[in-house]
């Protein structure tokens, strides 16, 4: 009942040529709807809740002496690996900018009334996001579980000095071994205790002292879980919507509403969106 | 909306997802070989390659949002009111690490430091 009044009204606009939909205060401001336009307004409020949260990181990280090297904090892969620094995330960079791609390709095929083009295009774009979040439920899985990095701790720490190592912790270090200033170090638990390890300090003023590996920079858990939570956070919303107008959109509700597609437009911006944020998550926490 | 064909915007997609895809494989080798992780005891100053990667993540951002978001074919009203906005936060960035690294310079000076213990 209601797509066919839809239809109805949308004939009458139609043959007076003048009335468009709602709006009723003459031409759209920046030949927009009003739809498109809101989203453009909540993505630019989004942009500035993110960049909240990454200029936050950045003015700690700057406030700190040292900052877990990326590099070293993840540098874990699917099935076993070790040390091969930024693969997984480059890997998951990839799957979000192929899934913009195929959201684009949707727009693209709303633009020229394609259903099928469009629903089989975005069941490409759900599958990446999909994927994504299970590649990201991995990447914390290993830091929680395995690395044992919570909001208030953090075991990444970088050496200040080199010095020399007195016991090892089973499993990369054995005792005697050596290392310099900038070396990174992750603080393992033993038996759900913190076991850093000793070392003797071999340079400097304090030369001859032995000292405790120190835990790294606090706020690097909160940050890390907070900032790449809220942008999972936005996937997962994304997701969801993509998923709700994927729906609709094989049912033929926006064939029959006949406004192009706007809907396929509108989640399309906001999944380009996310796959920005993501551009900057990936610079400030894996690659600077 | 923009008066490109279906073809002329398919092939302008594809075009631009290659240059993302290609600036990101870049930005991670770079990353890697700055670090000294691909040729041994082969470094780069902290300064190039973090300068660098802003960049080219500056120009990922500029290729999502003008062509796979169409700012390109927007009114320049439009773009207006979302550039302008974004462009404030370029001073709070300066401000902020500014501010940051007067943190870490003056945590030297506190006295009675309160040690938290780690559980």
């Amino acid at each position: 009942m209601a797509s066919d009044t839809m239809t109805h009204e949308h004939d009458t606009t139609h043959t007076t040529g003048q009335d468009q939909g709602s709006w009723k205060g003459g031409s759209e401001p920046f030949k927009a709807s009003y739809g498109k336009l809101m989203m453009w307004y909540f993505l630019l409020s989004d942009a500035f809740t993110f960049s909240g949260f990454l200029i936050a990181y950045g003015a700690l990280r700057f406030s700190m002496p040292s900052w877990p090297v990326p590099d070293f904090v993840f540098s874990t892969f699917p099935g076993g690996f070790h040390h091969k620094p930024l693969l997984f995330v480059t890997v998951m960079t990839f799957i979000l900018l192929a899934s913009s791609y195929t959201m684009v390709r949707a727009v693209q095929e709303g633009h020229r009334e394609n259903k099928r083009g469009v629903v089989v295009w975005m069941i490409w774009t759900i599958l990446g996001g999909a994927i994504f979040l299970g590649c990201q439920a991995w990447e914390w899985n290993t830091l929680i579980a395995g690395e044992h990095m919570t909001i208030k701790v953090n075991p990444f720490g970088t050496h200040t000095e080199s010095g020399k190592y007195l016991e090892g912790d089973g499993r990369e270090i054995k005792e005697g071994d050596v290392f310099t200033a900038g070396t990174s170090y992750l603080i393992h638990k033993n038996d759900g205790e913190w076991a850093p390890l000793k070392y003797n300090v071999t340079e400097g003023a304090a030369a001859g002292t032995v000292k405790e590996q120190a835990f790294g920079p606090k706020a690097f858990g909160a940050l890390f879980f907070f900032i790449t939570g809220f942008h999972g956070f936005h996937v997962f919303s994304g997701v969801a919507f993509l998923l709700i107008i994927c729906v609709n959109a094989a049912t033929g509700l926006y064939t029959r509403r006949r406004n192009g597609y706007e809907m396929v437009e509108k989640i399309g911006l906001y999944w380009h969106f996310v796959d920005l944020v993501w551009v900057f998550v990936f610079l400030l926490f894996y690659l600077l | 909306m923009s008066s490109l064909s279906f073809e002329e915007s398919k092939s302008i997609a594809n075009k631009t997802i290659i240059i993302l895809g290609l600036i990101t494989i870049f930005e991670v080798l770079f990353a890697l070989l700055g670090k000294g992780y691909l040729i041994e005891g082969f470094h780069i100053a902290h300064v190039i390659t973090g300068g660098v990667m802003i960049i080219l993540s500056l120009v990922k951002a500029y290729l999502i949002v003008y062509e796979f978001m169409h700012m390109k074919y927007e009114v320049p009203g439009l773009v207006r009111t979302v550039l302008f906005p974004t462009a404030l936060l370029i001073w709070a960035i300066i401000a902020f690490t500014y501010e940051g690294s007067y943190w870490g310079t003056s945590r030297v000076n506190v006295k009675n430091k309160i040690e938290v213990p780690i559980k």
